[in-house]
Formats: C-alpha cells, sequence, structure tokens
C-alpha cells in the first residue's frame, strides 16, 4: 500500500500546472542568492547555499514527476549526498576560522588582502 | 464506507489512548523501580496510587509556568511542544495489527500505512533533536546548553548504528512497510520456533545493536547524559516548569512506546504469538484469568487492609478481561493486539527494568562506544546478513 | 485538495525562506530553513517521490540542519552585526535578482506552457524499490563514487577539526 490508496481519488480533481513547482523553485532561489549576497554571517551564507540545493533539487524532482523517469530523483540523491560532505567539512573549516580569528562575520576574514 | 471517516475513527481512539498509556506508563515506572528498590512506590492516591498521573497532571497544570529572564521566548516556548510534536507524530505509522473485518469494512490495525513507514520514523528520530536542542539553547542556563550538546552529538553518533541494525531486518523482508515487514514473519519452521527476524533472520546482534541504540536515542539510563540529574541539574529541562516540563516527559515515553513499537515489528514479529496459533488464542485468557485468580486469593488473605476490598474489584476487571478475549467475533482482533502490545510492554519493562538496574556512562565512553564498538558491528552484522540472503534467499 | 495543498507548503516555504534571510540571529535563520527543507518534503510526496521526500527528512533536516544548529550553538556569537561592506552587492544586488526572477519566471511559464499539469498520482514509481533498483544498476559507478567522496569528506572534516591551535 503506498500513499496514494490513503486519499480517494476525488481528492485530487484539481491539478497543480508545471510552472507553479518550477517558480518556486526560482523563487526560492533568488531567495538563496539574496541571503548569500546580503548576509554577513559565515554560517547563514552557508545556509544560503543548502538553500539553493534545495530549489534545485525541487526542479529535479518535478521533471523527474514530468518525464516519469526516476533519473531526476536520483540527481537530487546525490545533491543531497554532497551537499552531507559539503556540509561536514565546510562546518569544519568554519569552526577552524573561529578558533584562530574568533569571530563569524565575513568581513573580518581579510588577512589575504593587499 | 469512507476512507477518511475510518482513518479519523482510527485517530480519535489511538490518539487518548496513547495520551492515557503515556500517563499511566510513568505510574509504571515508579513502580517498578519502587519493587526493584523494595519500597512500595506511590500508594496514597487512590488504591495502589493508581490515580497518581491524574494528580500530576492536575499538579503540573496548576503550577506556576516560570519563565526566568535572559531566555529566548520564541524558542523557550516552542521547543517542548516541537519536541512532543515529533515524538507524537512516529505512532503514526506503527501497526498494531493485522487487516479485520468490522462490520463488513476492512480495516487495517493502524493509523497510516505508507511504504516508507520505517524512514518516517527514522526521519522522524533525527528531528526530535530539535526540541532537546532548542529548549537548552534558549533556556539561557550553561548546564542547559551542555545538556543540548551532548543530546545533539550523542543523537547523531547513534542513529548511524541503529540505522544500519534496522537495514538488516530489511533485507530479510524486502520491504520499508512495517505491516509488509511484519507479515513476513508469520508461522513458525519446524512447527515451534517462530519465522520472527530475531531467531529464523538471526538477527540476535541485530536486536542487541538496536535496543542499546534505542536507549542513547531516548535518552534513558544508562545513555541519559543530556539531563543527567548529579551533574547538569536536569540539562536541557533545567529551566522548565509546569505544562511544558510536562511535555519533555511525555514526549520522552513516546519515544520509548515508538521504538518498542518499531523494536517489535521488525525483530519479534508484530502481533504473531510466540507459540503456535492454536495455543495462542487461550494464552490471553489465561494469563488474565490466573492474574484474576491471585487477585481473588490475595484479597481474601489480604496483607494490607484496604487490599480486602481493591484487591477483588480488580480481579472482576481481569476477569472480564479474560472473558472478552473468548468473544466469537471479537477474539481475534483483540489476540492480535495482545501479543503486540504485549511485546511493546515486555520492552518497555526492560527500559524501566534497566534504568533500575545500571549506572550512567562517562560521556568519552559513551561516544567510544558508539563509534568503535556498535558502529563496527552492526556494519558486520548487516554484510553478513546481506550474505545470507543472497545465497539462501527465501 | 492538490492545489490547495501546493499552495499552503509553497507559501509556508517561501515565508521560511524570507524569514532566514532576514532573521539576524543564525539560530532562527537554521529554524525557518528546517521549515522549508519541511514543506519541501511534502512537495516532494505530492510529486510522487517518496523516497526523496523521507531521504530529506531524514537527511536534511535530520543530520545536515541538525550539524548546523550543533555548530552555531557550539560557537554561540549571538546575533549578527550590520556592516556597510557589501559594496556593490547593496546598490546593484536587489534589482538585478528581482531581474532574474523575473526572467527566469517568464522562460519558464513560456516553455510549460504547453506541457501537462502535475497529477498527484499520476507517477508513482517514486517509492524506495524503484529508486533503489535505478541505484544500483544504472547509477552503481556514480553511487560508489560519492560513497569515497564521503569517506574523503568524512577524512577531511576529522583532520580539520581535530587540529592543534598553534
Amino acid at each position: 500500500m503506498s500513499l496514494y490508496d490513503l486519499f480517494p481519488p476525488e481528492f485530487f480533481k484539481l491539478s497543480v500546472p508545471l510552472n507553479g513547482y518550477l517558480i518556486l523553485s526560482a523563487i526560492l532561489f533568488t531567495i538563496g542568492v539574496a541571503t548569500f549576497l546580503f548576509r554577513r554571517n559565515v554560517i547563514t551564507v552557508f545556509m544560503a547555499i543548502e538553500l539553493m540545493l534545495n530549489a534545485v533539487n525541487l526542479t529535479f524532482v518535478t521533471f523527474s514527476n514530468h518525464f516519469a523517469k526516476v533519473d531526476g530523483q536520483i540527481f537530487s540523491f546525490f545533491v543531497m549526498v554532497v551537499a552531507a560532505a559539503e556540509a561536514a567539512v565546510g562546518l569544519a573549516i568554519i569552526l577552524m576560522v573561529f578558533r584562530n580569528r574568533a569571530t563569524l562575520q565575513i568581513d573580518d576574514f581579510d588577512t589575504l588582502k593587499n | 464506507m469512507d476512507y477518511l471517516l475510518v482513518s479519523i475513527i482510527k485517530t480519535l481512539i489511538v490518539a487518548p489512548a496513547l495520551l492515557a498509556t503515556l500517563a499511566y506508563i510513568v505510574w509504571v515506572e515508579r513502580k517498578v523501580i519502587a519493587h526493584v528498590q523494595l519500597r512500595v512506590g506511590p500508594y496514597f492516591v487512590g488504591p495502589h496510587g493508581l490515580l497518581q498521573p491524574i494528580a500530576d497532571a492536575v499538579k503540573l497544570l496548576t503550577k506556576e509556568d516560570f519563565i526566568p529572564s535572559g531566555v529566548n521566548h520564541f524558542f523557550y516556548w516552542a521547543a517542548p511542544w516541537l519536541g512532543l510534536m515529533f515524538a507524537v507524530s512516529g505512532i503514526a505509522v506503527i501497526p498494531f495489527g493485522p487487516q479485520v473485518d468490522i462490520f463488513g469494512t476492512k480495516v487495517n490495525l493502524g493509523l497510516a500505512d505508507i511504504n516508507i513507514g520505517l524512514l518516517w520514523i527514522l526521519g522522524l528520530a533525527g528531528m526530535g533533536v530539535y526540541g532537546i536542542a532548542l529548549a537548552g539553547w534558549s533556556s539561557n542556563n550553561k548546564y542547559s546548553l551542555i545538556g543540548a550538546m551532548r543530546s545533539s552529538a550523542q543523537m547523531i553518533s547513534y542513529e548511524l548504528p541503529m540505522a544500519l541494525a534496522l537495514a538488516a531486518p530489511l533485507l530479510l523482508s524486502n520491504s520499508l512497510n512495517l505491516r509488509e515487514v511484519i507479515d513476513t514473519q508469520a508461522g513458525f519452521v519446524f512447527g515451534f520456533i517462530p519465522n520472527w527476524n530475531l531467531f529464523t533472520g538471526f538477527q540476535v546482534i541485530g536486536f542487541v545493536l538496536y535496543m542499546i541504540c534505542a536507549f542513547a536515542e531516548t535518552n534513558r539510563i544508562p545513555f541519559d547524559l543530556p539531563e543527567a540529574e548529579n551533574e547538569l541539574v536536569a540539562g536541557f529541562h533545567s529551566e522548565y516548569s509546569s505544562m511544558k516540563f510536562a511535555a519533555f516527559f511525555m514526549a520522552e515515553y513516546c519515544n520509548m512506546i515508538i521504538v518498542c513499537s518499531v523494536a517489535t515489528a521488525l525483530f519479534l514479529g508484530g502481533w504473531h504469538p510466540i507459540v503456535p496459533q492454536a495455543i495462542a488464542d487461550f494464552v490471553p485468557t489465561l494469563l488474565f484469568g490466573g492474574s484474576a485468580a491471585v487477585l481473588f486469593y490475595h484479597g481474601m488473605n489480604n496483607a494490607r487492609p484496604n487490599d480486602r476490598y481493591s484487591f477483588p474489584v480488580f480481579g472482576v476487571i481481569f476477569a472480564g478481561l479474560a472473558l472478552l478475549f473468548l468473544i466469537p467475533g471479537l477474539g481475534p482482533i483483540l489476540n492480535s493486539l495482545f501479543w503486540f502490545l504485549g511485546k511493546v510492554g515486555f520492552l518497555l519493562f526492560f527500559f524501566i527494568w534497566v534504568r533500575a538496574t545500571l549506572p550512567r556512562f562517562r560521556y568519552d565512553q559513551l561516544m567510544k562506544i558508539a563509534w568503535l564498538f556498535l558502529f563496527p558491528v552492526a556494519l558486520a552484522n548487516l554484510v553478513l546478513t546481506a550474505f545470507g540472503v543472497t545465497f539462501f534467499s527465501k | 485538495m492538490d492545489l490547495v495543498l501546493f499552495l499552503t507548503f509553497a507559501f509556508i516555504a517561501v515565508a521560511c525562506a524570507l524569514n532566514m534571510s532576514l532573521q539576524r540571529h543564525p539560530v532562527s535563520s537554521a529554524l525557518s530553513l528546517i521549515g522549508v527543507m519541511v514543506s519541501l518534503a511534502v512537495l516532494y510526496v505530492l510529486l510522487g517521490a517518496e523516497f526523496i521526500a523521507a531521504a530529506q527528512l531524514v537527511v536534511y533536516s535530520g543530520a545536515i540542519m541538525v550539524l548546523f544548529v550543533f555548530v552555531i550553538m557550539l560557537l554561540n556569537t549571538g546575533a549578527e552585526k550590520l556592516t556597510k561592506k557589501a559594496g556593490l552587492a547593496h546598490f546593484l544586488g536587489f534589482p538585478l535578482l528581482v531581474t532574474l526572477l523575473a526572467i527566469a519566471s517568464w522562460v519558464i511559464t513560456n516553455a510549460t506552457s504547453t506541457m501537462a499539469p502535475v497529477k498527484f498520482g499520476a507517477f508513482t514509481k517514486g517509492g524506495p524499490r524503484e529508486v533503489g533498483w535505478e541505484l544500483f544498476t544504472r547509477y552503481l559507478l556514480p553511487f560508489e563514487v560519492t560513497s569515497i567522496l564521503i569517506l574523503i569528506a568524512i577524512a577531511g572534516a576529522y583532520r580539520l577539526a581535530n587540529k592543534e591551535m598553534d
């Protein structure tokens, strides 16, 4: 038994246009970029990257649904795995930087300047 | 009948039953620990302290909801309810019994029957950390913060061996749906060994690993570092009072019930009895009837004055329960419920038993056990099971 | 019902994303991001990707974000200070982003106008069995490569976090 059997089919008469999901994904991606650009806390900036990855995943899964193939879902699965690896290494780097500089403000990491 | 209506009725039955169980499991825990330590436990509110949970609830509801200074108000308020929500949601995918006919309608005993049931529980177990972590962080108290950090680290670490230990029986059952997993465990080998994953799947190691991880995931002794009373003054919930405090307790006990149900479904054959079906149908009747007889006997030869009245009353209730199992239409439903809840109840008793027996681990020992012992053993168990399934696939 | 669920959770996702962008404290941002992830998991279920929805809950909100919250609590630096060092991004960033969003929406709407709408229940091949089958047959090599990637990430994170201070 799967999730579809939980509700009778009449429940889902109205359908969502495909571009609804895609535009939602675009909005989330744009918010991610905005957060990435405007925020000064390195952890928040890192979270913005995760948000962008999530938005891309939504596009993958939408097209997987549209073409009735699993491949898009597999791609988003790989994105998740890469995101997990990235989070582990990235947070370790942030920890190191914090130990050395005692701050999380992105502006203060400018020792390579000049 | 309409599917939605059935779902609503099932929810209306399960939710109050779960809340009542959450209240009374505290009473059971206090009683069991008291008897292990040669005390009597709660005794004064109602016969044998049976009304103690209600008194506790009234006490907690009417206490002042104290909010310490310097807390982050939103998260301080949200954390306990977040934790409770994630804990309670897990009950949705637990199947309590087989598909039964009730007035001509086929009803699955259990709320939702989805094919990612186990992943849902693992996901909720992961999300459950937030309740504890946010509570500790928002309390503005260093002990709470230490408890929350310990809890996050501990739960991330123990989720890995837990998932690996759960993967081995899934290989045997070939499904993530808990109902299908239980269905594959029906029947007996050689007529007397139940076809459970624990026995015929050779998952004894997996079961032990899973139970160890379950103790850690639910923050129970011997892994209750996040709330260690004597070093962290109750850890993440030091600063909580009134109903918010009760919410943490309910979440903890609800988590216990869910991990025990998962162990029952995956390793102990769910609602399939341990003895052949012909005998199994009479086990509940015999058990409840026997308890009734013992109660009547002790009511006659009472050790304490009040037992003269209270024991016969309970005896009558137990005898009524015993007779209930003999009603033709109701019997099979109650029987499967009895076996499932009986196994869950035994595992819960085991949790309480361990709490009354073992001391707490040190923090470095806790991490060492997870990464240097549980993880490799779980991995080896998974690989061995995979080989076994490949060579002797059923 | 389909449309209602989509609109509800799309709204929650956008609201949480905006909240994440606007909150000053990293913990609030992290919690909002978890809200986005959970509502996206619901949308995945609507799209028929049950396994990915569960993986989203287990991996993203259950493991990655716990790590984030853990690190934020470990460092415990408090709310972010606002500085004026963003430079060009402050003036050009917002208009350019709005333009990007507008162009993207226009392109998407034009390109997908003839495509069939999403019907809940029309695509049912997103269960663990189908995804697992594809993962271990056609995508076996990428799968193994990602496992090596994870191993390298573990080693790297361990090395970085374990380094002694000079």
